[in-house]
């Protein structure tokens, strides 16, 4: 398997430097994926989070909700990550975390991906006057600050999982909305859109089967762009205390932590252990991303070592 | 000129649209939160109070239409009301207002000067030993929430190794003065939740800074640049890096909200007692017209930011002004 990965980026190098058809060609897309290092180690990780946020009992020796514990222990056998101030189990509590955390992220992801891909397609596919009050409308989001909003909305929404990941979709959409639209903008006029308007197709047609085909790789990178920054915010917002206190995700293992001063009291494993989670977590679609980045753009590659040095 | 004048109509649409979202939202939000806040005040100057039941849709006995226009009136005159406390909204903000501009000026400038350089120098030799390692390892380190590098840096500079303090603006006792010891202080207090916000941004402008170079290295003007026997030097950074920091420079403020964002969380996170600390607490609170002169604050910074861009962005871009 190694030696294989290895013979095959140098291939792999010069095939896509001839022609650039093949990054369109799904198989090998697919393929080029598979052999990108980041690429493999970014989906190892969060596979990993999968089956743990699908069997965390498999895994958690403790049930994490059970204040039944010496409190404040330091690392051992029977509680690898220590105890918290209320004596329940660390690392319990980070298994069990890993599910609601990846939920949230992935489904604020997911519908955010779909509200930029219709609004950023529809603005480039319509254009005229739509189109300026739909760019209007996106710039308008991306420049309004995300956090102080959503502390704002925060002194009004009720407390709990929905109101987060309503918050978080409100505030992250407009990111690729425009990247999208611009890539809508190079599509629209391409012969085979041009012949499905003459055949009269329906508008809702054309986008949906002629135009969002085409940009499945760069919506598929909106999402784990996303995905990366939703991780990491998510946890801010219940670092700060303003997210869904009462469940288990990693962000309110934080909290807690925090105000009861975990850190500073000799409890570091409990204070810094679902920070570094968080971390892994977007590690792993940062990677995926980036390595997508680059087998989509054969430019970024840092692979073609001749042609990208200049002659100095 | 067409850019300049599309670009100031999103500064005004975005500035009205973040002074809507504030009127609009107590009126919309089940359980107007405002009244319990208003009712605590007293003793406050009778048209501070009236611009806040305005804003908060208390005690009106005018038409929605009317009080918005009144609402309008008193934020472009300046009058954000006073806070839970009954101070004046502005006074609170401008008296924290140094600590953070202090901090995240600071912290984004260094950031953004180190990633583009390195941007510049990792694009120059693409596939070479900083290229191959630099810009994956920032832009991992970029996903890193704020906090957590906060985390590890107070974990290791403050808790373990005692060099640095905990958190707060200064030590606790030391009198505000222009003294060597107390600069040095405050140097000592700001530099743990600076690096954090450094270490954090600067991977953004490498990525940013390397992909819009590797598109510039390619352009005609360079390699008729290079043709004409320029020094490497010049043909990098007066010709590709000048041309490549362009979209950076919008970026850099359209990042600001961003950036003013971590600093919040890093302001909570080390006590620091800027604005962001101060939102914190407002939030804790629930101090509604603090926080919405805040968020409003937040908002006018980054749109002027934008602005300031632009304008240099049309300055250093001739294409931009014929456009």
């Amino acid at each position: 398997m190694a030696t294989d990965a290895a013979s095959n980026t140098a291939t792999a190098g010069t095939a896509a430097a001839t022609d650039a058809e093949t990054a369109t060609s799904p198989r090998r897309f697919t393929r080029s994926l598979l052999h990108n290092r980041k690429a493999l180690i970014g989906a190892v990780i969060l596979l990993v989070m999968v089956f743990v946020s699908v069997f965390p009992g498999l895994i958690a020796p403790h049930d994490p909700e059970a204040s039944i514990y010496p409190p404040n222990l330091g690392p051992s056998w029977n509680h690898l990550l220590g105890t918290t101030q209320l004596g329940q189990d660390v690392f319990s509590q980070l298994i069990w975390s890993t599910r609601l955390t990846l939920e949230v992220t992935l489904v604020v992801s997911l519908i955010a991906t779909l509200i930029s891909m219709i609004i950023g397609v529809t603005a480039a596919y319509a254009g005229g006057l739509t189109d300026r009050v739909l760019t209007m409308t996106t710039d308008v989001f991306l420049i309004i600050p995300v956090l102080p909003l959503l502390i704002l909305l925060s002194a009004y929404l009720t407390p709990g999982t929905g109101s987060l990941i309503l918050a978080l979709i409100i505030t992250s959409w407009a990111f690729q909305a425009r990247q999208l639209r611009s890539q809508g903008l190079s599509v629209r006029n391409r012969d085979y859109v041009v012949a499905a308007r003459v055949r009269g197709e329906r508008p809702l047609y054309i986008v949906l089967v002629e135009i969002v085909p085409t940009m499945t790789s760069l919506i598929v990178a909106s999402f784990l762009a996303l995905a990366v920054f939703e991780v990491g915010f998510a946890a801010s917002l219940q670092f700060l205390g303003l997210g869904n206190s009462g469940s288990l995700m990693w962000g309110t293992m934080l909290y807690n932590a925090q105000q009861a001063a975990a850190l500073e009291s000799g409890n570091a494993w409990w204070a810094l252990s679902p920070g570094a989670a968080v971390a892994l977590m977007g590690a792993g679609f940062a990677l995926l991303n980036y390595a997508f980045d680059e087998v989509g753009n054969p430019a970024l590659r840092p692979l073609r070592r001749k042609r990208g040095r200049t002659p100095a | 000129m067409r850019y300049l004048a599309r670009r100031g109509v999103l500064f005004l649409v975005t500035l009205w649209a973040a002074l809507t979202v504030n009127f609009i939202i107590p009126r919309v939000m089940p359980g107007n939160e405002a009244t319990a806040v208003l009712g605590t005040l007293h003793n406050v100057n009778p048209a501070a109070l009236h611009a806040l039941q305005i804003e908060f849709a208390v005690n009106v006995h005018q038409s929605v239409l009317s009080s918005y226009f009144e609402y309008l009136g008193n934020c472009l005159t300046g009058q954000f009301g006073v806070t839970a406390q009954g101070v004046p909204v502005m006074t609170e903000i401008m008296s924290k207002l140094p600590w953070t501009l202090g901090l995240v000026g600071v912290a984004t400038v260094l950031a953004f000067v180190i990633g583009t350089v390195a941007g510049i120098a990792s694009a120059w030799r693409l596939g070479g030993r900083l290229d191959s390692v630099l810009p994956p390892t920032l832009f991992i380190v970029s996903t890193i929430p704020a906090f957590f590098i906060g985390l590890l840096l107070i974990y290791v500079f403050a808790v373990r190794l005692n060099w640095l303090p905990l958190g707060g603006n200064y030590s606790v006792g030391a009198t505000p003065s222009w003294s060597l010891s107390f600069i040095w202080d405050v140097l000592k207090h700001a530099l743990l939740p600076a690096l954090s916000l450094v270490i954090v941004t600067a991977g953004l402008w490498v990525y940013s800074m390397r992909n819009n170079m590797i598109t510039t290295v390619s352009e005609d003007y360079v390699k008729t640049a290079r043709a004409k026997g320029l020094p490497t030097r010049r043909i990098k950074y007066d010709y590709a890096a000048r041309n490549a920091i362009l979209p950076n420079l919008t970026g850099f403020a359209m990042q600001l909200g961003y950036v003013l964002g971590g600093a919040i969380v890093i302001e909570y996170l080390f006590s620091y007692p800027g604005l962001g600390y101060l939102f914190y607490t407002a939030s804790t609170n629930h101090d509604l017209p603090l926080m919405e002169g805040l968020f409003l604050f937040y908002t006018v910074a980054v749109l002027v930011c934008v602005l300031v861009a632009d304008i240099l962005t049309a300055i250093l871009d001739p294409r931009t002004r014929e456009g």
